[in-house]
């Protein structure tokens, strides 16, 4: 559980973090959004003890980051996969943070077993590619096989292969219990990781809320029809909603009444249905909605 | 003890040590070496064998030291270090120990070496270490080395890029202190309290050569074990402003 | 259009390119896909004329990079966001491209305005984001508007807006009748923004195809069926052969049948339907079953 209460980072005027209050619930994948200089990553360093808050406070399962005994074996944390000394072995990276946290070192062939670089831990991280280095960055969160999680942007670089593997274990890592942490700007790749989110836009909260709600919310939902009577049954159901074509497809799409009761509207009047689709927004278009009303908010 | 030993896999995992440990000591002995050998059989002494090691090779040392820290922030280690151990005074402390340690055994070896080459090349010539001061002239670069490499840290986390920072020790220790002895009148008293020159007044050999001696024609108010003294302790003055620095500073 | 041709690249005894052909058609904006080191930066280079096929041939528009008259009217590429120069402003930057291509420099006003620069144009590039310098260098690559454009990995690094903004980008380009090729790992990415595929894996070509067609053939296509007459649909579907199974929430899923049967099953049969679902397999899922052993570096999944 990460619980950040009126978190605030200034500098000098420019207020990066300002009075961010969320909480980071164990057993799920919580998605943390927002645009650039939103101060997604000054809130991670905060949570980290690597920056220090001008107000507020961060704390990890009640405790603030430095007061934690042995950090890594609690967080587990991948930042930046480049914090690696480019002349150091893969293997040798790992195993000091291994000593500095009294983990055993027999914990360092497991964690490059998981992530799939047995066979390059002898070489330079210096001389890895972008997947390769953040796959050692997550051998690194996972060292100290840590009850919370974080994540910035975890499939930067990572193959097709990489990043289902990547996701699915996220979503193994929270069905354990543990909490996980993920920020990342790819929506379309967060709209199937991510269970909850936190959204932030000009270092303020915009939303805390589960994916679904969050899409729910900002979107409106749509019905796909098609049928070989398509004129007749634009005509009904103009009588109870908004009708537009779909040229492309061929089918109508319909705002303003659930699937379900278009169902009953065709059966009615003996009209045969070959696609009767929800269509639900998409994560993209719900944060695109509220960054953009955050945006103006802030304006007037 | 957890924390000494994470700096010395850090410290011994990538290569730039092992090179600088080589040229120090190619440097310091080799110095020695060509010394020795243009000197004549028998005409060389003991003072004349430390030439390079507590000038040369002290250079290279104060290099590593601060390429210790330096690299760190150059490759974003250092919050990798701070991740790890959120104490960063105690991560940074354990650092100042393993690097001061090894600076200060390596200043034995290159110091012990340059007397040994000394009597291989020059066997006529009375090198015998039987003084206590012949000890502290010798023994005593291993002693500058470590404290040395304390100021060479704190300089590295104070300044946190490698080219400031070399530059920095660089022109500090070899040009800087020399040249205010130009000043007219007072330059010769405030070398009397510049940290390098009050570590090389301890090394002094106070024989009857004191041109070969470094810092000559200073007058030390100091003893040459209370120059060494006051050598510690500018060293740690700087690394406890360095440590509160580093401690109060975003990662 | 890019037509490559056996196209082959061998480094010493490794090959990284193997026998590739295959074609991107202009108008439409074209995925290129495959697991690391499947040779696709290699492609990319050979296209650009980068780096020297080992044999076959690649063709922009019938004609090798290297014996086009003006490339960088025929062809732009954005291979990488960080080819601005820090204290040059963004117009200054295009002006000596179009100078020294002897272009225009009109054409400087209306790159800087098709990306959405215009107001930043004076400021020096050090200073932008990554979204801005990825603006500018496509800028840069539009400058020549040409017929033919390559993208690797373009929305890295960039943020949801930006995102948003280069699909829609390269997207409209292809309407304008530009051949498009991109390069990415973001399968999610990609199936939103590319209507046809080229699929390699260990240098050689796995498929070209459309995006849809490509999905379809190999995932298994089921519709998802809910009805409060659910009891009688159920057997009605089972009778023709079609394999019914539970979904979720009571829902039935049905393999092996259109939604257009379906649908005239349930109306001749007077079953009212609340919905009627074609479900499409995710692009995702279609490449990992065509890669499956093409991958470099396996991680384990169950582990």
């Amino acid at each position: 559980m990460i619980e950040a209460v009126r978190l605030q980072k200034h500098y000098g005027k420019t207020k990066a973090v300002d009075d961010l209050s969320f909480s980071v619930r164990p057993g799920r994948v919580t998605g943390f959004l927002g645009p650039n200089g939103a101060g997604k990553s000054t809130t991670m360093r905060m949570i980290l003890g690597l920056d220090t808050p001008t107000g507020g406070d961060v704390r990890i399962d009640g405790k603030h980051y430095a007061e934690l005994k042995q950090p890594l074996t609690k967080v587990g944390a991948l930042l930046d996969a480049k914090w690696v000394h480019p002349n150091r072995s893969a293997r040798s990276h790992l195993k000091w943070l291994a000593v500095s946290n009294k983990i055993p070192v027999s914990r360092v062939k497991e964690v490059l077993e998981v992530v799939g670089l047995t066979e390059v831990a002898h070489k330079n991280a210096g001389g890895f590619s972008l997947g390769m280095s953040q796959r050692l960055g997550i051998a690194g969160a996972l060292l100290g096989d840590p009850e919370v999680l974080l994540f910035d942007e975890p499939v930067n670089g990572l193959d097709p292969e990489g990043i289902l593997w990547i996701r699915q274990f996220m979503h193994r890592l929270a069905n354990e219990g543990r909490t996980v942490f993920v920020s990342s700007h790819l929506l379309s790749e967060m709209a199937q990781t991510a269970q909850d989110l936190i959204v932030i836009g000009k270092g303020q909260l915009i939303a805390q809320t589960s994916t679904e709600q969050f899409i729910a919310d900002a979107t409106q939902d749509t019905v796909r029809v098609r049928s070989p009577h398509a004129a007749k049954l634009r005509e009904i159901l103009a009588a109870h909603a908004t009708v537009t074509d779909d040229s492309v497809s061929g089918s109508l799409v319909v705002h303003g009444i659930p699937a379900q009761q278009i169902g009953e509207l065709a059966a009615e009047n003996q009209i045969v249905l070959h696609e009767l689709s929800p269509q639900r927004g998409s994560l993209e278009e719900a944060f695109m909605q509220l960054t953009k009303e955050s945006v103006e908010y802030q304006a007037h | 003890m957890t924390l000494l030993a994470v700096e010395r896999i850090k410290l011994f995992s990538t290569r730039s040590p092992y090179w600088c440990s080589a040229l120090a000591l190619v440097l310091g002995v080799g110095l020695t070496a060509i010394i020795a050998a243009s000197t004549d059989n028998g005409q060389l002494s003991l003072g004349a064998t430390q030439f390079g090691s507590s000038q040369l090779a002290l250079s290279v040392v104060l290099v590593m030291a601060a390429l210790a820290v330096t690299t760190e922030y150059r490759f974003s280690t250092i919050r990798a270090t701070f991740l790890a151990v959120p104490n960063r005074t105690s991560a940074l402390v354990a650092k100042t120990v393993v690097v001061a340690f090894i600076a200060a055994v390596l200043g034995e070896i290159i110091a012990f070496g340059s007397v040994g080459i000394a009597k291989v090349l020059s066997p006529a010539s009375d090198l015998a270490i039987t003084t206590g001061d012949e000890w502290r002239h010798v023994a005593g670069v291993g002693l500058l080395y470590g404290i040395g490499a304390v100021i060479a840290i704190a300089v590295g986390i104070l300044v946190r890029q490698t080219a400031g920072a070399v530059a920095i020790l660089l022109v500090w220790n070899m040009l800087l202190e020399g040249l205010i002895g130009i000043i007219p009148k007072v330059g010769v008293k405030i070398q009397a309290w510049l940290p390098f020159m009050n570590a090389n007044h301890f090394l002094q050999l106070g024989g009857d050569n004191p041109a070969e001696q470094a810092g000559a024609g200073v007058d030390f108010k100091l003893s040459q074990w209370g120059s060494l003294g006051y050598f510690a302790a500018i060293a740690v003055a700087l690394l406890v402003v360095a440590l509160i620095v580093a401690k109060r500073r975003d990662a | 259009m890019i037509e490559a041709i056996g196209l082959t690249k061998r480094y010493g005894r490794t090959v990284a390119v193997d026998d590739l052909s295959f074609t991107v058609q202009p108008g439409r904006v074209t995925g290129f896909l495959g697991p690391n080191g499947a040779g696709k930066s290699t492609t990319m280079r050979m296209i650009l004329g980068l780096d020297r096929p080992t044999a076959g041939r690649v063709l922009i528009d019938g004609k090798p990079y290297t014996e086009l008259n003006r490339p960088l009217q025929t062809v732009g590429a954005l291979l990488d966001a960080k080819w601005v120069h820090p204290n040059r402003s963004a117009r200054a930057h295009l002006k000596w491209l179009a100078v020294s291509n002897g272009l225009p420099k009109s054409r400087v006003d209306a790159v800087l305005e098709a990306v959405g620069l215009t107001q930043v144009a004076s400021k020096n590039a050090g200073g932008f984001s990554l979204g801005m310098s990825q603006r500018l260098g496509i800028a840069a690559a539009l400058l020549g508007d040409p017929k033919v454009l390559l993208f690797d990995e373009p929305v890295n690094g960039l943020d949801p807006e930006g995102i948003l903004w280069i699909r829609t980008f390269m997207q409209n380009l292809a309407a304008e009748g530009r051949t498009v090729l991109v390069s990415s790992h973001l399968l999610s990415e990609m199936a939103l923004t590319a209507s046809e595929l080229v699929v390699i894996g260990r240098g050689k070509l796995i498929t070209q195809s459309s995006t849809q067609e490509f999905i379809d053939r190999s995932t298994g296509n089921t519709v998802l069926v809910r009805s409060p007459q659910l009891f009688k649909l159920g057997p009605l579907l089972v009778d023709k052969g079609f394999t019914v199974r539970d979904g979720a929430d009571g829902a039935l899923s049905v393999s092996g049948a259109t939604s257009d049967q379906i649908g005239d099953i349930a109306a001749a049969n007077g079953v009212v339907l609340h919905e009627l679902s074609p479900q499409r397999g995710s692009l995702e899922e279609a490449f990992m079953q065509l890669t499956g052993d093409a991958v470099e570096y396996h991680a384990e999944i169950g582990k």
